[in-house]
C-alpha cells in the first residue's frame, strides 16, 4: 500500500534530525498561528500564492532563498563543528552515515535552492521593470516555475525526517550513487527533488529569455538595456542550454536505479566516467548561471553609487556573451585527475584560462566605473567593494587550479573547497545581499535599516576570511574534503579558526534577520516616497515603490541608455506615468492556483516515486494533468484595472510624497 | 545635457531597427517561447544521443544493434512519422483557414499515423525484451531503450496533447488562444520528426554500417 | 616556517611533487602580481573618489576610452596566454602516465581501491599489502590502478599527482620517492561511509631494506588467496597487513570481474 515506506523511515535513533524537524514544525505552526490571528489567509492566497505578478513571485523566490540559506548554513555549521573536534581518536558528534548526508545536503541546498533561487528571484523582480514591460512573457508559467522549486525544497527537507538524504556528495557520482552502493532512498530523494525543481528552472529560463528578447519596450534596442539585463539574458540562455543535460543525466541514473538499466553501473558495460562528463557539462555552465546575474547586480550597484554610467558598456555586454559561450568549453577541468591524456588536459586548461579573460575585463571596467565617480558607501556598495576584493582572490586560485598539474595535487582537497566558496560566497552571496538591499525599497516601499546592513556585511566579510583562508592552507597540507574525522593534529588549529569564521557568518545571518525585523518595525522612518531612493539610472526607479501591478501605466518610450537618468537631468517627467487626470484602464493577467496545485501534485509524485508508492505517483500525474486541463479551458485570462483605480494608485503615492 | 540620446535629432526618416520596435505581438512571443523549449528538448536528446554513441559498443557479451534491429519495421515507422508531419502541416493549413473539417481530418490522420508508429515501436520493444535483449542486458541496450523510448514518450505525449487540442477546437472554436496552441503543437510535432531522423540515422543505420 | 606548514604538498619528497610545487609557486607569484594591484586600486579608488572628498576630480560622464578598452582586454589575455602556455607545457611534462627517467626499470605496483582500504599488489615480486606501501627510495614506481568498487583517488601529497581509480579501467601513475621516509597517503575521492579511514603510509626504504621486506613477506605473510581477497572486498576498514601473493594475475582478474556481465552486489 505504501511501497517501501514504514515507520522505520523515521530516524528515531538520531536525535538531531528529529530535534531540527521539531523546531521547524514549531516555527511553521507559529507562523500559521500568527497569520490566523491577523486574518491574513485570504490575502495570502489571493495576493501571493496565486499571484502571477513577477514582482510577487520574485519576492517569494528571495524569501525561499533566505530561508534555505539558514537551512544550508546549519549544515555548514555542523560540519565545521564536527571537523573542529574530530581529530585523532575523537569521533565527534556526527557519525559518518549522518555526516555524509549533511555535506551532501549542504551542497545541494546552497547551489540549487539558495544560489539559483536567489538569482532567479532578483531577475524575476527586476528585469521586466528594467525593460519597461508589464510582466514576463508567460506569467502563469512563472508561477508554476516558482512553485515547482518550492516542491523540490519540500521534498529535500522531508528527507530529513522521513527516510534519509543522499550520502554521496551533491552531484551523486556513480557507482557510489547506484543501487549497489546506495540502496536507501537518499539518492532517490535527491533525484526527484532536483528533477522537479529543474523543470521549474528550465521553464523560468525560457520565460526570461523570451521576455528579454521579445518584450523590451519601444526604443529599447539591445544596446540600450541595463547591464543587469544582459547578464540575465546570458544566464537564462545558459539555463536553456545546460539544464536539459542535467535532466537527461539524472534521468539516466534514475533509470539505472529504478529499472535496472546500466548507464553508469560497474557491470554490464556501464560507464561512470560518462556520468562525470555529462554532469559537469551541465555543472560548469551552472556556476556561470549563478555568477552572471551577480555580476549584473554589481554593475548596477557600482554605477548607481558612483553616480556614473557603467564603464565600457559594450565590453561588458560582450564579456557576458563571451562567458556564456566559453562556459561550455571548459567542463573537463572538474576532473583533470580522471586520467585523460596530456593533450586533453592541456586543452581544457587553456580554455579555462581563456574564460578568465572576460571576467578580468569586467573587473577592470568596474574599477574604471569607480574612477572619477562620486562614491557613496551605501550598504549595496559595501557588498560590491567586498566582492571586488574577495572574488578576485577566488579567481586567482581558480586560475591556479586550471593548471592541470597543480590540480593534480589540489583536486578534492580543502584548497578546492576554499576556492569555490571563495567565488560563490564572494560572488553570488555578496551579489545576493547587494541586490537584496538595493531593490528592497522598490519592492516594499521602504529602505532596509543601514546600521544592521553594515553589521551583516562586516560579519560576513570577516567570517568568510576566517572560515576559508585556513582551508586553503589545510588543502596544501594534504587535507581532503568530506572527511568526517582526521588523524593529523596539526590540522586542528586551522579547523578551529574556520569554526570561528562560521560563528561570525552565523552572526551575519542573525544580523540579516534582525535587519529585516527592525526595518519592518521602523519602516515609517525610512519610507521611499519618490520611488528613487538611490538616484538610480534605470527604468525600475521611474515607478512608485512598490510599483503598481502593471508596472507602467503607459508604454515607455526609450531613446538611449539610461533614459530615466536623462529624464531626471533634463527636468522631464518620468516615463510610464499615467495620462492624468483620466488614465486609461490597464489589463493585468489573472492570478491562478495552477502553479501551486501543479507543485502540490508534483510533490506527491516525487514522494510516491521515492518510496515506490506507485498509486500515489500515478494519481499525482493525473492531478497535474487535471490542473493543466482546467487552465486550458479557462475563459478569462486577464482582468481590468479601470482608469479611476489607476489614477488612485498614483495620487495616493503623490500624496504620501507631499 | 542631451548626451544620453544616441544620436542627434534627425530630419531624415530612418527605419526603426527591429530591436527598438517594442514588445512583439502575443503569438510571436508564444511561438518564440515554444522554439526555445524545443531547443532545450533537443539538448536533452543530444545528451541521450551522446550516451548512446559512447555506449554503442558496450554490449557486455550480449546482442549488438545489428542482431536485434529490423530495418523494415524502422522504415515503416519512419514513413508513418514523415507522413504524419505532412498531415500536421495540413492541420496547420486547416487552422490558418479556420476550416474545422480539414482540421479534424488532419488531426485524425496524424493521430492514426502516430498510433501506428507507437504500436510498431512498442511491439519492437516487447519482442526485444522477450528475446532477452531488454534494457537491463547491457549498457548499449540501456542507451538504446532510453533514447528511442524517450522519443516514443514524446510522441505519446504529443498525441495526448493533440486529442486535447481536438477537444479545444470542438468546444472553444478557433479562438486566438487555441490557434496559438495549435501552432505550438505543430512546431512540436515537426521537431519530433527531426529528432527521429537523428534516431534512425545514428541508431538504426549506424548499427548496420 | 612552522612545522605544521611543511607537510603535504608544501613538503615535496619526490621529483613529481617537487616540480609541481615549483609550478604552483611560480603561477601564484604571477597571479599575485596581477591581483594585488587590482585589490589595492579598488580600495584606493573607492576611498579617493568618495562623495565627501573635495580634492577628488570628478568625471561623471566618463564611461568609455578606446585605449583603456584595449588594455582591459589585452592584460588578462596576455597573462592567461602565458599561464595557459605554461599549463600546456606542464600538462605534458607532468603527465601522470609519462614514465620518469630512470636507470633501473621502473618497479611495477598495482593498486586496487576497495571499500575502504587500499590493496597494493607487487605482481613481479609475489607479495601484496593492504594500507601499507613499501617502496625502495630512489626507484621509479610504475603504478597501475583500478578499483574493486566505487571511484576513488590515490594520492600521496608529498610524492605528487593523484589519479582516479575506476572499476573496469586502468589508470597509470609514475612516482618516485627521492629519499627514505614515511609519507601519508589517502583516497581523495569520496567513496562512502568508511572514506575517512581510507588512508595508508608509503614507507620509502633503502633498497636493501626493501629486498629484506620482500623476502620476509614472501616467507611468512598471510596468503592472499580467493578467500582472503573476498574478505578484503567486503565493506570495512583494515589495519596495515602484508600478504604473500597467491595469484600474480590478481589485478587482471579484478579488472575483468568489473567488466563482466554478472551482476555484482557487494553489499
Amino acid at each position: 500500500m505504501l511501497g517501501k515506506l514504514d515507520w522505520s523511515a523515521i530516524p528515531t535513533d538520531q536525535p538531531l534530525p528529529l530535534i531540527a524537524a521539531g523546531i521547524v514544525a514549531l516555527g511553521m505552526l507559529g507562523v500559521a498561528a500568527w497569520i490566523t490571528r491577523r486574518g491574513w489567509w485570504t490575502a495570502l492566497w489571493k495576493d501571493w500564492i496565486t499571484s502571477v505578478d513577477h514582482k510577487r513571485i520574485g519576492v517569494m523566490y528571495v524569501l525561499l532563498a533566505l530561508v534555505m540559506l539558514m537551512r544550508g548554513f546549519v549544515d555548514a555549521f555542523m560540519m565545521r563543528s564536527q571537523q573542529a573536534i574530530a581529530v585523532g581518536g575523537a569521533k565527534g558528534f556526527l557519525p559518518p552515515e549522518h555526516y555524509n548526508q549533511i555535506f551532501s545536503a549542504h551542497g545541494t541546498i546552497m547551489i540549487f535552492f539558495v544560489g539559483m533561487t536567489f538569482m532567479v528571484g532578483l531577475m524575476n523582480f527586476v528585469v521586466p521593470l528594467q525593460i519597461g514591460a508589464r510582466d514576463v512573457a508567460f506569467p502563469t508559467l512563472n508561477s508554476v516555475s516558482f512553485w515547482l522549486t518550492a516542491s523540490g525544497v519540500l521534498l529535500l527537507n522531508l528527507s530529513l525526517v522521513i527516510g534519509e538524504f543522499a550520502r554521496t556528495g551533491w552531484l551523486v557520482y556513480p557507482p557510489l550513487s547506484e543501487l549497489a552502493y546506495s540502496p536507501g532512498v537518499g539518492v532517490d530523494y535527491y533525484l526527484w527533488a532536483i528533477q522537479i525543481a529543474g523543470v521549474g528552472t528550465l521553464l523560468s529560463g525560457i520565460n526570461l529569455t523570451a521576455t528579454i528578447l521579445k518584450m523590451r519596450t519601444v526604443g529599447m534596442g539591445y544596446m540600450r538595456m541595463p547591464i543587469f539585463c544582459w547578464t540575465a539574458l546570458t544566464a537564462n540562455l545558459l539555463i536553456i542550454a545546460a539544464f536539459p543535460i542535467l535532466t537527461a543525466t539524472l534521468a539516466m541514473l534514475t533509470l539505472d536505479r529504478y529499472l535496472g538499466f546500466h548507464f553508469f553501473t560497474n557491470d554490464f558495460g556501464g560507464n561512470a566516467m560518462m556520468y562525470i562528463n555529462l554532469i559537469w557539462a551541465w555543472g560548469h555552465p551552472e556556476v556561470y548561471i549563478l555568477i552572471l546575474p551577480a555580476f549584473g547586480v554589481f554593475s548596477e550597484v557600482i554605477s548607481t553609487f558612483a553616480g556614473k554610467p557603467i564603464f565600457a558598456y559594450r565590453s561588458m555586454a560582450a564579456a557576458a556573451l563571451a562567458i556564456c559561450v566559453l562556459s561550455f568549453m571548459v567542463w573537463l577541468h572538474h576532473f583533470f585527475t580522471m586520467g585523460a591524456s596530456a593533450d586533453v588536459n592541456g586543452f581544457f586548461g587553456v580554455m579555462t584560462m581563456i574564460i578568465a579573460v572576460p571576467t578580468g575585463v569586467k573587473v577592470f571596467n568596474w574599477l574604471f566605473t569607480l574612477y572619477g565617480g562620486s562614491v557613496r558607501f551605501s550598504v549595496p556598495m559595501m557588498w560590491a567593494l567586498g566582492f571586488m576584493v574577495t572574488f578576485i582572490i577566488g579567481g586567482m586560485t581558480g586560475v591556479l587550479l586550471a593548471i592541470p598539474p597543480v590540480d593534480f595535487i589540489t583536486h578534492n582537497s580543502l584548497f578546492l573547497v576554499a576556492h569555490f566558496h571563495n567565488v560563490i560566497i564572494g560572488g553570488v552571496i555578496f551579489g545576493a545581499y547587494a541586490g537584496y538591499n538595493y531593490w528592497f525599497p522598490k519592492a516594499f516601499g521602504f529602505t532596509l535599516h543601514e546600521g544592521w546592513g553594515r553589521a551583516t556585511f562586516w560579519c560576513w566579510l570577516v567570517g568568510f576570511y576566517l572560515a576559508f583562508m585556513p582551508l586553503y592552507v589545510l588543502g596544501l597540507m594534504g587535507a581532503t574534503r568530506r572527511m568526517q574525522h582526521y588523524a593529523d593534529p596539526d590540522w586542528q588549529p586551522f579547523m578551529i579558526v574556520a569554526l570561528c569564521g562560521a560563528l561570525c557568518i552565523l552572526a551575519g545571518i542573525g544580523c540579516t534577520v534582525v535587519q529585516l525585523v527592525v526595518s519592518i518595525r521602523t519602516r515609517a522612518q525610512r519610507r521611499d516616497l519618490t520611488g528613487d531612493p538611490w538616484d538610480g539610472r534605470s527604468l525600475e526607479w521611474a515607478t512608485p515603490s512598490p510599483p503598481p501591478p502593471f508596472n507602467f501605466a503607459t508604454p515607455v518610450q526609450v531613446n538611449g541608455l539610461d533614459t530615466f537618468w536623462a529624464a531626471k537631468r533634463e527636468g522631464m517627467p518620468a516615463p510610464g506615468l499615467p495620462e492624468m487626470p483620466a488614465p486609461s484602464a490597464v489589463e493585468v493577467p489573472v492570478g491562478t492556483g495552477t502553479g501551486f496545485f501543479i507543485a502540490f501534485f508534483a510533490t506527491g509524485f516525487g514522494f510516491g516515486m521515492v518510496w515506490h508508492i506507485w498509486w500515489m505517483a500515478i494519481a499525482s500525474l493525473l492531478g497535474i494533468a487535471g490542473v493543466a486541463l482546467k487552465l486550458a479551458w479557462r475563459r478569462v485570462d486577464e482582468t481590468d484595472i479601470d482608469g479611476d483605480a489607476v489614477a488612485a494608485i498614483y495620487t495616493a503615492r503623490a500624496g504620501e510624497a507631499a | 545635457m542631451s548626451a544620453m540620446l544616441d544620436e542627434p535629432m534627425q530630419t531624415v526618416e530612418r527605419p526603426i531597427p527591429r530591436s527598438q520596435r517594442g514588445p512583439a505581438p502575443t503569438h510571436v512571443t508564444t511561438s518564440y517561447g515554444m522554439w526555445l523549449f524545443l531547443l532545450s528538448d533537443i539538448v536533452m536528446f543530444a545528451a541521450f544521443f551522446a550516451a548512446f554513441v559512447v555506449l554503442r559498443d558496450h554490449t557486455a557479451g550480449g546482442p549488438a544493434g545489428r542482431d536485434v534491429f529490423h530495418r523494415h519495421t524502422v522504415l515503416i515507422e519512419t514513413a508513418c512519422l514523415l507522413f504524419s508531419s505532412f498531415s500536421c502541416a495540413l492541420l496547420g493549413a486547416g487552422v490558418e483557414y479556420r476550416n474545422k473539417r480539414v482540421t479534424y481530418a488532419a488531426v485524425a490522420v496524424t493521430l492514426l499515423l502516430g498510433a501506428a508508429f507507437m504500436v510498431l515501436e512498442l511491439s519492437e520493444f516487447a519482442q526485444m525484451i522477450a528475446d532477452g535483449a531488454g534494457p537491463g542486458r547491457s549498457a548499449f541496450l540501456s542507451a538504446f531503450f532510453a533514447l528511442v523510448g524517450l522519443h516514443g514518450l514524446h510522441v505519446a505525449c504529443g498525441m495526448l496533447w493533440l486529442i486535447v487540442m481536438l477537444a479545444q477546437v470542438a468546444t472553444l472554436g478557433f479562438s486566438p488562444k487555441v490557434v496559438r496552441r495549435l501552432l505550438c503543437f505543430n512546431l512540436f510535432w515537426h521537431a519530433l520528426d527531426i529528432v527521429w531522423v537523428g534516431v534512425f540515422t545514428v541508431v538504426y543505420l549506424g548499427a548496420f554500417t | 616556517m612552522s612545522p605544521a606548514l611543511t607537510t603535504g604538498v608544501l613538503d615535496p619528497r619526490g621529483p613529481v611533487a617537487a616540480n609541481t610545487y615549483q609550478l604552483l609557486q611560480n603561477a601564484t607569484v604571477v597571479m599575485l602580481a596581477l591581483i594585488v594591484p587590482i585589490i589595492v586600486l579598488t580600495l584606493v579608488f573607492a576611498w579617493w573618489f568618495r562623495a565627501g572628498n573635495r580634492r577628488a576630480k570628478r568625471r561623471l560622464d566618463w564611461s568609455y576610452s578606446g585605449a583603456l578598452e584595449v588594455v582591459n582586454w589585452m592584460v588578462p589575455l596576455m597573462i592567461v596566454l602565458f599561464l595557459g602556455g605554461t599549463g600546456w607545457v606542464a600538462s605534458h611534462a607532468l603527465d601522470p602516465a609519462k614514465p620518469l627517467p630512470s636507470q633501473a626499470p621502473p618497479l611495477r605496483i598495482q593498486v586496487v581501491s576497495l571499500d575502504w582500504k587500499w590493496l597494493f599488489i607487487y605482481p613481479d615480486a609475489g607479495v601484496a599489502a593492504v594500507n601499507h606501501l613499501v617502496v625502495p627510495a630512489g626507484r621509479v614506481l610504475h603504478l597501475q590502478l583500478t578499483s574493486g568498487s566505487v571511484m576513488n583517488s590515490f594520492f600521496v601529497p608529498q610524492l605528487g599527482s593523484q589519479i582516479y581509480t575506476m572499476a573496469g579501467m586502468t589508470t597509470t601513475l609514475y612516482l618516485q620517492a627521492d629519499r627514505p621516509g614515511t609519507f601519508p597517503g589517502r583516497s581523495v575521492q569520496f567513496s562512502g561511509d568508511g572514506f575517512s579511514d581510507m588512508h595508508f603510509n608509503v614507507d620509502a626504504v633503502p633498497a636493501s631494506d626493501y629486498d629484506a621486506w620482500l623476502a620476509r613477506t614472501r616467507a611468512s605473510g598471510t596468503r592472499l588467496d580467493a578467500g582472503a581477497y573476498s574478505a578484503l572486498s567486503r565493506p570495512g576498514t583494515s589495519v596495515p597487513r602484508d600478504y604473500q601473493l597467491d595469484a600474480p594475475r590478481l589485478f587482471q582478474t579484478i579488472l575483468a570481474a568489473s567488466m563482466s556481465s554478472s551482476s555484482s552486489s557487494p553489499h
